[in-house]
């Protein structure tokens, strides 16, 4: 069984201003497997997860399409079911941990508190569990670090016990949205690092959301691109940073720096991202693209699939060598 | 804009003369705490710190949160006031023969955050012309069009709209033409393109290296992102603690980083080669709290080479054996230090 | 110099959606849109008019009583809202009561406005050992509760229009100096004061232009949720005997005299209460749509 499958799912906001967020998006994943969704801000890439987690407000959003996850709908969860999905079933880290933690909580409390929740046992055994939580995720004294509340601890630990919180009930996928973006160099790659160890160790899915592609590359197994809430390519991260068919995808690459001349002109993607007032009928990335042709304004770019599980949504990606 | 139009402040000191030289820069915020809000522990943001930038040159500054990079950079133009040290500007010393209001014509400041760093309520060319016009200079409005023009703003489209009304890359141009409104000499930017999306970055950093050259500005880089620092830097000077640890033209940090940390830092940057990932993280756990920093070399805690000398004595700045102008304040460098391997450099 | 580029790679940006119009006419345009505000808005234009005008609408004599004519009810032949205890013409009164009563109701708003949002832009601003001073006098004020403390200051002063004015200006002092400060220490917080600090300008020209601004639309709007309870509160003065004196026609003061009808004629008794209702709930409707129509984004 597939451990995701998520088929032509479209989300709209509607408000004071309609926003397409998501259009039209298919993607799937084995057990077990690590996929970065790597974009930029309104990309649609959070939009994705919180589809996942079933956290979009129903009042103001129109949601079409399947989204399954080891074989459940979770679009049709509710109540009791939706709660014991999330948490349990998947579980999501965040961006900011100190804001994610609950305050007047000791770290050992909430975790225990999720495990009783999902797994029925009593207090001391939950105890024990978040002793063990913190282990897992190298935090050193576990023991003592458990009596500590969140504000107690520096920005790297509090991710840590937010990773040990979300693995607490052995999810089948974890969704990690950001979490190293807010933190320091040195700390960011521990955590990615962690994060590698802790994926094999449990031997769960992991989607992770960045907007750095040097992060997916420290990550990921398999990279999708998005742009304007549609996947523009995805493959796995060797096959997307050695041979990057989509000139979106070549134009982040290219604004990594990484291995830019010094001073040298950067050949950067003019214009910014569309607003997604309207579902978008042609290539959203045409008028930003360098090679885009009158074809590329006309329709929506078929879907080119170089490989199996590989696929470009770009006109001339079977051309040999798109850029210039 | 045209170069006509850039008025900066005359050159007194000729080319040789550093157009900022900082001494001994020390600031320590309080800690308060308790009925009585009495001084409890301090923070010591920037200590010590002394660096020069030549002019037409770009400096880059990196470092983790809590190295003091910022600090620094509001010292600069004093929204921070200093509690020592020396700031001169093309040979005038701040506070001497130079004040304030005058040092803010010369040096300007973009921030990271391009919405928080403007006004709400004025227009875009409102606050693009306020600083032309604080400082007296002539036809400030005419000034702010021609500004917003060269950063790549049409001024008929967006001298009336209000920040919310831009994208994150807009109003990020709006804040640099505001910069460049008072034809400074020297810009810091501080985290200018951090917030920004990698695509909309490269625009940026192509427009102010298009500046720099246009207006012959001198740049001070801040960022956390060395790749970015490399490209637009000339050299690049390295913090932790609120202490410069190494300082040194860019290609040389490049090919050999000198200290501990700095290499450290260079290491846990991604590989960006799926082939090759990183295996170990380059240090364990978060930098200590700047409020009580580890007595000796700051960095003694987390260094693998420390040994009893690094938390004993602070290791000042000098030049390397095979690059003078390559300068790092670590033990392992200086053959009198007393460490085991002093004059070594870093194991191989 | 690829001079060029920049323009181009701007090209491709989508184009601001709003157009170029001032601050405050998008303010208008948005209060326009919003139909119960401008009902309330209208009947506080209503009463203020009619209590500016009272003389000229050929209303009967507001003082002029008759024993005869006593609490008549609601309807009476000649007197449409009925007559008081001394025979007065309720609806005369009422209006001419306007007058009084929303005198004194805003007026103490608006000096403790521009007292009180003065002391709290200060104090945010410049901090310190000023924002001690300055903050630390006002909680202690703060300390009694306002119905108290505006019956102190006029006890102590004696009754009168003036005194009344004056202790409900003390009163409303503190509260807006408080919100001032929490919103001038939130903005002065921001990048925006720092960069504007940074080309130069002295404090007083990042106040003037940059913090008034953006401080005053909260102020204001707090200073018009205040003017309903000063009404109420300069009523419950004149009630008590030690704000407006008989035979001054004040909406409180005339609750005050009507309390021994209320079993004789209860519907008469409360229109005083229901003019200080209507006024009230009115402005209080329309500082929470000012609220909403100051807001610049969205």
């Amino acid at each position: 069984m597939k451990l995701l499958d998520i088929s032509n799912l479209s989300v709209k906001f509607s408000g004071k201003r309609t926003v397409h967020a998501i259009n039209n998006v298919s993607l799937s994943m084995e057990q077990g497997e690590t996929l970065a969704l790597l974009g930029e801000s309104g990309s649609g890439k959070s939009v994705t997860l919180k589809a996942l987690l079933g956290l979009l407000p129903p009042k103001r959003t129109q949601i079409d399409g399947q989204v399954h996850v080891n074989g459940t709908d979770v679009l049709g969860l509710k109540g009791k079911a939706l709660q014991k999905y999330r948490g349990g079933e998947v579980s999501m880290v965040f961006q900011e941990p100190a804001l994610a933690l609950d305050p007047v909580y000791t770290v050992g409390h909430q975790i225990a508190e999720s495990v009783m929740r999902h797994k029925g046992i009593d207090k001391a055994n939950a105890m024990a569990t978040a002793l063990d939580m913190l282990d897992r995720v190298r935090i050193p004294s576990a023991n003592r670090r458990l009596h500590n509340y969140p504000h107690e601890l520096s920005g790297g630990m509090r991710q840590r016990v937010m990773i040990a919180l979300a693995l607490a009930c052995k999810p089948k996928l974890l969704l990690a949205d950001e979490p190293t973006t807010a933190l320091d160099a040195t700390v960011q790659i521990q955590i990615l690092l962690l994060l590698r160890e802790l994926q094999k160790e449990f031997g769960m899915g992991v989607i992770f959301v960045t907007h750095d592609i040097g992060v997916a590359v420290e990550i990921s197994e398999r990279v999708a691109v998005m742009y304007a809430g549609q996947i523009a390519e995805e493959g796995t991260t060797r096959e997307i940073i050695r041979d990057p068919r989509h000139p979106y995808t070549q134009g982040l690459l290219a604004a990594n720096l990484h291995d830019v001349a010094r001073g040298a002109r950067l050949n950067a993607i003019p214009g910014a991202p569309p607003a997604l007032e309207s579902k978008p009928d042609s290539c959203a990335f045409a008028p930003r693209c360098p090679v885009a042709m009158p074809e590329c304004r006309a329709a929506l770019p078929p879907v080119f699939e170089p490989g199996p599980r590989r696929r470009v949504a770009c006109l001339r990606a079977n051309e040999p060598i798109a850029a210039e | 804009m045209s170069v006509t139009d850039y008025t900066p402040t005359i050159d007194t000191g000729g080319p040789a003369q550093p157009l900022l030289t900082v001494n001994h820069l020390r600031k320590y915020f309080p800690v308060r705490g308790g009925i009585l809000g009495r001084t409890q522990a301090q923070v010591q943001a920037v200590d010590g710190v002394s660096f020069a930038v030549a002019k037409g040159e770009t400096l880059g500054i990196v470092g983790e949160s809590g190295c003091g990079k910022s600090t620094t950079a509001k010292l600069l133009i004093g929204l921070t006031e200093k509690d020592a040290g020396e700031i001169i500007f093309d040979g005038h010393a701040l506070g001497e023969r130079l004040s304030l209001k005058d040092l803010r014509r010369s040096v300007q400041m973009v921030f990271q955050d391009s919405y928080a760093t403007l006004n709400p309520r004025m227009t875009i060319l409102a606050s693009v012309a306020f600083g032309a016009r604080v400082q007296g200079l002539e036809d400030p409005e005419g000034l702010a069009r021609k500004m917003m023009d060269r950063v790549g703003l049409d001024p008929n489209r967006f001298a009336h709209r209000y920040p919310h009304e831009l994208s994150g890359g807009q109003r990020q141009r709006v804040n640099i033409a505001r910069a460049l409104a008072m034809s400074p000499r020297l810009v810091v930017l501080d985290e200018a393109v951090s917030a920004l999306d990698k695509s909309v970055e490269a625009q940026v950093l192509n427009l102010l290296s298009d500046l720099r050259a246009e207006f012959g500005l001198t740049y001070i880089f801040i960022s956390h992102d060395l790749n970015v620092v490399r490209y637009i830097s000339d050299r690049i000077l390295v913090m932790y603690l609120g202490e410069v640890v190494e300082i040194a033209p860019v290609d040389s940090i490049w090919q050999e980083q000198a200290h501990p940390y700095t290499r450290s830092l260079f290491s846990a940057m991604p590989s960006m080669d799926p082939d090759n990932r990183t295996q170990t993280p380059p240090l364990a756990g978060d930098p200590p709290n700047p409020i009580d920093p580890p007595k000796g070399c700051r960095f003694h805690t987390r260094c693998r080479f420390a040994s009893d000398v690094c938390k004993a004595k602070t290791p000042s700045l000098a030049g390397l054996a095979r690059n003078q102008a390559h300068q790092v304040a670590c033990h392992l460098y200086d053959s009198t230090s007393g460490h085991p391997q002093a004059g070594q450099g870093i194991p191989a | 110099m690829a001079l060029s580029e920049t323009p181009v790679e701007i090209a491709a940006e989508p184009a601001p959606v709003a157009s170029p119009q001032g601050y405050w006419s998008g303010v208008g345009a948005r209060l326009l849109r919003d139909p119960l505000t401008m009902i309330c808005l209208g009947v506080v234009a209503l009463l203020i008019l009619s209590a500016v005008f009272a003389p000229w609408l050929g209303l009967a004599d507001p003082y002029k009583g008759s024993m005869i004519a006593r609490l008549k009810p609601i309807g009476t032949e000649g007197h449409i809202l009925g007559t008081d205890e001394q025979g007065r013409d309720m609806l005369a009164r009422l209006i001419y009561g306007g007058r009084l009563t929303l005198f004194i109701g805003l007026t103490p708003v608006v000096l403790a406005f521009f007292i009180g949002g003065a002391l709290g832009v200060v104090a945010g601003y410049v901090g310190g050992f000023v924002n001690t001073i300055i903050m630390r006098t006002v909680d202690v004020f703060f300390a009694f509760p306002s119905v108290l403390l505006a019956i102190a200051i006029s006890g102590a002063l004696g009754a009168g229009i003036v005194n009344s004015l004056v202790s409900l200006t003390i009163v409303f002092i503190p509260p807006i100096t408080r919100v001032a400060e929490a919103v001038t220490s939130g903005v002065r917080a921001l990048d925006y004061i720092d960069a504007a600090r940074a080309t130069g300008a002295n404090a007083l020209t990042v106040i003037r232009v940059h913090v008034i601004g953006n401080v005053l639309s909260p102020i204001f709007v707090y200073a018009t949720s205040l003017t309903s309870v000063c009404m109420i509160l300069a009523a419950g003065l004149s009630f008590l005997g030690i704000g407006v004196r008989p035979p001054e026609p004040e909406w409180g003061l005339m609750l005050n005299t009507l309390r021994s009808a209320i079993y004789v004629n209860p519907w008469l008794s409360a229109l005083p209460g229901v003019m200080i209702f209507i006024t009230s709930l009115c402005l209080n409707l329309l500082s929470d749509g000012l609220r909403s129509a100051m807001n610049v984004r969205d």
